[in-house]
């Protein structure tokens, strides 16, 4: 499977030999978990192991939430409080349900970040992105339509506003959205559905990170320095790498420990603290609360909806040459789904023929701007839309643009990186001169 | 090659577009109910049509009801308000130059006097969901222009429920709706 050169599984006893031409699973296992992996991995690699735990968890919680929970306007919200007050130990199976949420898509950031700094996207990683961003988009709608099933105020008009957004799609935005909620508005029809999709969606998921880790199994790990592993031979590919088992799992399983004893912490004494208290008021289709605000993992991309106002020339001037088909609201729409999709285009984008932003002076620097512009427009989308929240939304949102757009074009063809180290054995011993051997 | 031959491949090919064709019609057959499913069932479907009686409104409040599991407002409007609805209509901030009546001619213009029930504009009836993304307006006199605001995404409407500032982009639309006597609103 593995484009490294590696020790391949053999069946010894009887049975295993007996297994192997029948079903080669054993051998299957053995090469993912015996992968040879680049020795230099430093701790912003951990996270996929944490984001495999939490959808091995949200799933586990998930089915158990299923066995108390009951789908129906009438009796859903009630249904979440039977599980909060009666059923035993439901609060704690419920918070962590909840927290988990947030925990799968803090670590989902930080993945992703580590690829956007390292060069994880670049050639020949590109299905692996592509496969990781699909896979971040069905985390979101999972999130989502998750969120709406307690059915509290934020539950409703969450969903109001995010199905509204197929609304603004010109001429058959309105069926579609009709499509969607099953009827005028957010009801019963609403709910079953996204009940039926929140259970659907996680094992769509799965299917997906499988795909995923087969397509990086093939062209190996990226690493700290973007330099490949040398295949000329076995002991060659030795040199620069370790075997996932035990080495990588024993490293991931601790990094795993430290984040896991602060979720349960979160999880234990401040178990709102991410949610907003308007949910815990049943649904009411006849008073939206005074600020609707997403979950705090949609908050960016919130931002970005809401910047482009039709007062912005952007917007007037992509109205006027559409003849008014393109509106501010479907602006704004295209611009959320956009802002996914040039960061999904990242590696036609970056033109650089360096992979790794440790040996490239200039990226740096924007790149660290990205970060903060990620952080700010977080915060601005829980804020109101009045000045000079306005103002910073759409400087967010135009760097954000312009980071994917423009400037890792350009920078590549500008920036004199530096140069980084031959082999990754190089890099290896440089960082621990005793480990040399 | 004979003429035979040729005969035979355009029938093969016939029968290979034909094949593919009703596979390919078959398959959407089977898919559409699969999706139609989703649209809205009978029972949603069942237009209701609801009398609101408004006996009760004193000038200056409203009541929203709900109507196709939207709320609908409806509004006793002071005469201040009218006067003011009145003296925007060639306001230059107006963002949608429609009425946005059911009950009337859609090319009107946003005219107070196009949006509101009756004559002298006492009562103004609309669907209390912002036309930005479906949340449901603040009323009595929220927002900068005095008339109703949305708090989702900051969109201000005036005191005839035309859209002045906000992401919004249309006024807030007037549903089908008639006095059956002197205190009866018929929606629907």
């Amino acid at each position: 499977m593995s484009g490294i050169p590696h020790d391949h599984y053999e069946p010894k006893s009887g049975f295993e030999k007996w297994l192997h031409e029948r079903l080669p699973v054993v051998g299957l296992a053995y090469d993912t978990l015996m992968i040879p992996t680049p020795k230099n991995l430093n701790w912003w690699w951990i996270w996929g192991i944490v984001l495999a735990f939490c959808l091995v968890l949200q799933i586990v919680t998930g089915i158990i939430l299923v066995m108390h929970y009951t789908p129906h306007v009438d009796l859903a919200f009630a249904s979440v409080e039977h599980i909060m007050r009666n059923v035993n130990g439901g609060h704690m199976i419920r918070y962590i349900h909840m927290n988990g949420a947030s925990l799968f898509f803090v670590a989902v950031y930080i993945h992703i970040f580590r690829g956007l700094f390292y060069g994880s996207y670049k050639a020949p990683r590109e299905i692996t992105w592509i496969v990781g961003m699909l896979i971040y988009l069905m985390m979101m709608g999972t999130a989502f339509m998750g969120y709406v099933l307690p059915w509290g105020q934020m539950s409703f008009w969450g969903a109001t506003v995010i199905t509204g957004l197929f609304g603004a799609i010109p001429f058959i935005g309105e069926p579609i959205q009709t499509l969607l909620l099953g009827g005028p508005a957010v009801d019963n029809a609403t709910l079953n559905r996204f009940f039926s999709l929140h259970y659907l969606l996680p094992f769509v998921i799965a299917a997906l990170v499988a795909v995923h880790i087969w397509a990086f199994h093939t062209t190996g790990n990226n690493n700290p320095t973007g330099v490949e592993v040398r295949r000329g031979s076995k002991e060659e590919a030795k040199k620069d790498t370790l075997p996932f088992w035990p080495y990588f799992v024993i490293k991931d399983l601790v990094g795993l420990g430290m984040v896991l004893i602060i979720f349960f912490a979160v999880v234990g004494f401040m178990p709102n603290y991410l949610g907003h208290p308007d949910n815990y008021i049943e649904a009411n289709a006849l008073a939206t609360p005074a600020h609707i605000v997403p979950e705090w993992y949609f908050l960016p991309f919130y931002a970005i909806l809401r910047a482009f106002t039709a007062d912005v020339w952007a917007v007037q001037f992509v109205s006027f040459i559409t003849g008014g088909i393109v509106d501010a609201k479907f602006f704004g729409v295209l611009a959320m789904f956009g802002a996914i999709i040039v960061m999904a285009l990242a590696p036609w984008l970056d033109t650089s023929s360096v992979r790794s932003g440790q040996y490239r002076p200039a990226f740096k620097w924007w790149y660290r701007l990205l970060l903060i512009d990620f952080v700010v427009l977080m915060w601005v989308g829980a804020r109101d839309t009045n000045f000079p929240h306005d103002w910073i939304s759409l400087i967010g949102s135009t760097y954000w643009f312009a980071y994917f757009l423009v400037i890792l074009p350009l920078l590549g063809l500008f920036e004199k990186p530096t140069t980084p180290p031959a082999t990754i054995e190089e890099d290896f011993n440089a960082h621990y001169p005793g480990a040399a051997e | 090659m004979s003429h035979a031959d040729d005969h035979e491949g355009t029938r093969r090919d016939f029968l290979y577009y034909a094949t593919g064709g009703a596979a390919a019609v078959t398959a959407g057959a089977a898919v559409w109910p699969l999706v139609n499913q989703m649209n809205p069932s009978a029972d949603v479907r069942a237009l209701s049509s609801i009398r609101v009686d408004v006996a009760d409104v004193a000038v200056g409040s409203q009541i929203t009801v709900k109507w196709l599991g939207k709320p609908v407002f409806i509004r006793r409007r002071t005469a201040e308000e009218i006067e003011q609805a009145r003296a925007d209509n060639t306001a230059n901030d107006l963002i949608d130059a429609f009425a946005r009546n059911d009950n009337r001619d859609a090319a009107l213009s946003a005219d107070d006097q196009n949006r509101a029930m009756d004559e002298a504009g006492e009562w103004l009836v609309m669907m209390g969901v912002c036309t930005h993304l479906g949340c449901v307006p603040l009323g009595d006199g929220a927002g900068e222009y005095n008339g109703w605001y949305c708090p989702c995404h900051g969109s201000h409407y005036d005191t005839s429920g035309r859209i002045r500032k906000g992401p919004a982009p249309e006024n807030l639309p007037v549903p089908p709706a008639e006095f059956v006597d002197e205190t009866t609103i018929k929606l629907g």
